[in-house]
């Protein structure tokens, strides 16, 4: 169990100002459990992760990992990195190149204040190179091996102290597309295995979306919605969130009226638009109404007792093999939509677009230029 | 953001003794300042001092007088500033000329040619005018003796003793350095740029011209500039072929207050203070020049696979090129050397002569006691000036780029003030600082491993931050994250991965300690004699022959090193 409270942690600047990291955040991750920290680069993430690591050592706030407080600002509990029930995958790997692949991972076996005999490291070494699959390059030196392989040697040198937890920064960020998508498998195959209590950072919203019991989304040192990635993708609460997973679109516009359980109309450029109402909104609120382009339906006729159907005409189709790229113009604002490629579709061919209302959500307003 | 934490207990009152991570950098902090500052302060309040360690203190500004507004001023001015400029020029022109026909053109066997381009590095600066006053001396050089042969002529064509043929002696010996510098900038331009000149249309020439030279002048510009102020702070040549000629530099003129009868301390300091000055400002110019560039250089420095002009039948012209340079500048010096060294007197090559080789200057070597002492307080200088400032030098790069202490920077700062301090002015400042202070090391090795090791701190400091920098600071985070505490880190991690910059670095520092002699020129004295002070003191009391056998210990010695270390190196693995 990994519990955060109200983790405080800025940097000092060169010029004697400060930034603001991480900013108050609290979470905590339950036993066994696949919880991710996911936002943009900058967003405190990885400062939040090493914190709980003890490579960076917070302002304020309090971190306990598996029933033992590490870090209390409030009696100055520090406890340093080597001494806490940890495993670690770094972004670079961080293979030692002077050390084989055996001693990489007897490494963590070799050093500290529980120091192992020879046979039980060569043991344990086996099996934590055997669960990831380099039973047979133990003898290899680590440079040798490729971005996959170093991959999972650093992983093997995280698991071989059986730690409580197991910290990863974006371990897959350096690997091929391919090869990521098979280690996302891979990874939360042995996480399941080992029901080891793991905390994951990422930036890549497909990584988080998969491997997550649940998933934090950070933005600017905050945790700004915390879920189940159904959730988390389907319901986003807020405007940066619907713009950092997936993509959007957006329609600016008023909310109009409310109408019983968590629905409304909103006026947007459009057109009056009915959806789903996120939060307290109250009619006159500015809103922006946000739709998922594989959730936008097309007719070629306007469809009879249907709401929330526009004429548009196509902008721009690309085949991407897998689907349909189109973007409809409506008037000023452009719509993109993910349509089934045995759609015939012509540029500046005119349409009905259909949104239908239990795929539009309206968010709170915010400033939008600055996260688009 | 990049650093790993430094265990700390928040609690602890007096963190000092149990933190080695804090313990460190003030030590660090202090050692630097004792080599690095003191003794320039000292130089700087003696210079304006009216005796050395005078009882009562007393400003005065005499010592400025003496040395800046007699009859000399502006002639020294003036040779010190052609000297320089004339040997950058020089220098910079053979230096590019080679590392563009070995780096960028398909000249014939040019790949053979840069190991070949590199070996005068070996030779001392010493030998190397003595080399050239053997060769091209007025009286007796080889060159001078044979062309008057071959053609007839009444008089001698080249005449090693004036400012062209200082300008001569000095630069043939810093090529090497010229060369390397701009191999490294030609290889880390990207051919590309060259390409996209040449699918625009341009021509081959063209493209030289308009693309390549542009984008090669910033470092163009500074590496002109680092030799115009070695060049400057250099005394070998000014010392051997200088004063013969009575054509004084500021370096002699340093070297000529210290060797009045009695010693004129003032004046001296007061010079050595204008050439600080002067060469501060050089490399001032030159970091700002290069600012982006240095610190990271040899990091992240891309090497890129340089496109090769075909020169068509002027390959051949660059294959005589190289071919005359091999001969005369890299082999001739040695060949005259190993001759000399067998002659009982000093001769030109005949039939006559042959006769008379022998191993006379060997045997006499081998009885006489001064050099024996002179050889061992050169290696031991070299062996342990290489390891205390390699050993300093990494502690102090850990903790300016591995720790984020605040002030940390000051560090590199301060490692970084010996590079602007000229080795004369060192000595100069030495000698004020020792005479002074109660430490009785004036006139021992000790006083001149301090002032090896002050002035190689810096090529110590980019051998050590250039390896630091390459450790991705995770590697040491995967191993406190592992469990390793902060020495454990340091030891199984840091250490290790240090190694081939910390070898690089110290069989540098070892080579450049060995032959040093424009600081050990004021320091080495009876006991703490080294080799090239005294071949120096015998080459000017006219044992010339027995000076060549010297050097050619001496280069014997310096390969021994080499090739003992590379041996060594090469079992653990290290490529320097």
């Amino acid at each position: 169990m990994i519990e955060v409270r109200d983790l405080v942690k800025t940097f000092a600047e060169h010029r004697g100002d400060s930034v603001k990291a991480v900013e108050r955040v609290s979470f905590k991750v339950e036993d066994g459990r696949f919880y991710t920290l996911l936002g943009p680069s900058g967003c405190g993430k990885t400062t939040t992760l090493r914190c709980i690591a003890g490579l960076e050592k917070p302002d304020s706030g309090e971190i306990e990992v598996s029933g033992a407080k590490v870090y209390s600002s409030i009696n100055g509990t520090f406890v340093p990195a080597y001494r806490r029930p940890i495993g670690m995958v770094f972004q670079s790997y961080a293979i030692w190149p002077h050390l084989t692949v055996f001693e990489n991972v007897a490494f963590p076996l070799r050093v500290g204040k529980h120091r192992f005999r020879n046979e039980e490291v060569r043991k344990k070494v086996g099996n934590a190179l055997e669960q990831v699959e380099l039973g047979d390059l133990g003898e290899r030196m680590a440079t040798q091996l490729s971005g996959g392989q170093q991959q999972r040697l650093a992983l093997a040198r995280a698991l071989v102290r059986e730690p409580q937890v197991l910290l990863l920064d974006e371990p897959l960020s350096n690997l091929d597309a391919k090869l990521r998508e098979r280690m996302r498998v891979e990874l939360r195959e042995l996480q399941r295995r080992l029901r080891i209590t793991t905390l994951y950072v990422t930036h890549d919203q497909i990584e988080a979306l998969s491997m997550s019991n649940v998933i934090a989304v950070m933005s600017a040192g905050v945790i700004v919605q915390e879920g189940l990635p159904r959730d988390i993708y389907m319901r986003p609460r807020t405007q940066f969130v619907a713009q950092f997973i997936g993509s959007t679109n957006q329609l600016g516009g008023r909310l109009l009226r409310v109408q019983g359980e968590g629905l409304g109309v909103v006026r947007t450029e459009v057109g009056e638009i009915a959806c789903g109402l996120m939060n307290d909104l109250s009619p006159g609120a500015d809103v922006v109404v946000v739709v998922r382009p594989e959730s936008i339906v097309l007719h070629r006729k306007r469809p009879a007792e249907t709401i929330n159907v526009v004429e548009g005409k196509v902008a721009t189709v690309m085949f991407l093999g897998e689907y349909l790229d189109c973007s409809i113009e409506l008037g000023k604002n452009v719509l993109q939509t993910h349509q089934p490629h045995s759609l015939q579709l012509r540029r500046g061919e005119t349409l009905w677009v259909e949104l239908p209302p239990g795929a539009c959500m309206a968010l709170p307003s915010e400033n939008s230029s600055k996260e688009s | 953001m990049s650093t790993i934490a430094l265990p700390r207990n928040v609690r602890n009152t007096v963190p000092l003794l149990r933190e080695p991570a804090l313990l460190v950098p003030l030590v660090g902090a202090g050692v630097l300042t004792y080599l690095a500052i003191l003794p320039l302060f000292m130089l700087f309040v003696g210079s304006f001092q009216v005796e050395v360690a005078p009882r009562e203190f007393a400003l005065t500004l005499q010592n400025y007088k003496a040395a800046y507004t007699s009859e000399y001023t502006y002639s020294t001015f003036k040779n010190s500033v052609i000297f320089a400029a004339g040997s950058a020029g020089l220098t910079f022109l053979l230096g590019t000329i080679l590392a563009w026909l070995v780096e960028r053109t398909n000249t014939p066997l040019r790949t053979i040619f840069i190991p070949i381009a590199v070996v005068p590095l070996i030779l001392p600066g010493v030998l190397e005018s003595i080399a050239w006053i053997f060769l091209l001396s007025p009286k007796f050089g080889y060159i001078n003796v044979a062309l008057m042969y071959l053609f007839g002529l009444e008089s001698a064509p080249f005449n090693i003793f004036s400012l062209p043929g200082m300008i001569w002696a000095h630069s043939v010996g810093q090529v090497p350095l010229a060369f390397l510098m701009m191999v490294a900038a030609f290889k880390s331009m990207d051919p590309s740029l060259e390409e996209s000149a040449m699918m625009s249309g341009a021509s081959t020439w063209q493209t030289l011209r308009r693309i390549t030279l542009r984008l090669l002048m910033p470092a163009c510009g500074s590496v002109l500039l680092i030799l115009f102020v070695r060049t400057l702070e250099s005394f070998e040549t000014p010392a051997l072929i200088g004063i013969p000629a009575r054509i004084y530099v500021y370096t002699s003129e340093i070297y000529l207050a210290f060797n009045e009868f009695p010693p004129n301390y003032g004046r001296g300091a007061a010079l050595a203070v204008g050439l600080l000055l002067l060469s501060a400002a050089g490399v001032w110019l030159y970091t700002r020049s290069t600012r982006e560039g240095k610190r990271f250089q040899t990091v992240t420095g891309k090497a890129f696979r340089p496109r090769q002009f075909d020169l068509g039948p002027w390959r051949w012209v660059g294959f005589g090129f190289l071919m005359t340079y091999f001969l005369i500048v890299v082999l001739l010096p040695f060949l005259v050397m190993l001759w000399a060294s067998f002659l009982p007197f000093f001769a030109t090559p005949s039939w006559d002569a042959l006769s008379k080789l022998s191993f006379e200057n060997y045997q006499y070597l081998y009885g006489f006691r001064p050099f024996w002492r002179a050889m061992q307080n050169s290696i031991l200088l070299a062996l342990m000036t290489a390891t205390a400032a390699m050993v300093l030098t990494s502690l102090v790069a850990w903790i300016v780029y591995k720790s984020r202490l605040p002030g940390s920077w000051m560090l590199d700062f301060l490692a970084f003030v010996p590079i602007t301090v000229p080795g004369i002015v060192l000595g100069m400042a030495l000698i004020l600082l020792y005479v002074a202070f109660p430490i009785p090391i004036y006139g021992t090795i000790w006083v001149l491993l301090i002032a090896y090791v002050t002035r190689y701190i810096p090529y110590g400091m980019r051998s050590a931050s250039g390896s630091i920098l390459q450790i991705h600071s995770e590697l040491e985070e995967a191993a406190a994250a592992s469990g390793a505490s902060w020495w454990e880190t340091f030891r199984r991690v840091t250490l290790p991965l240090l190694r081939p910059g910390f070898a690089a670095g110290w069989i540098y520092i070892c080579i450049v300690s060995f032959r040093e002699f424009s600081t050990s020129v004021l320091l080495a004295t009876g006991e703490s004699q080294v080799l090239s002070i005294l071949l120096f003191s015998m080459f000017e009391q006219g044992q010339v022959t027995v000076v060549a056998a010297i050097g050619i210990l001496m280069i014997l010695t310096l390969l021994t090193i080499v090739a003992v270390f590379y041996k060594l190196s090469g079992r653990v693995g290290i490529q320097a």
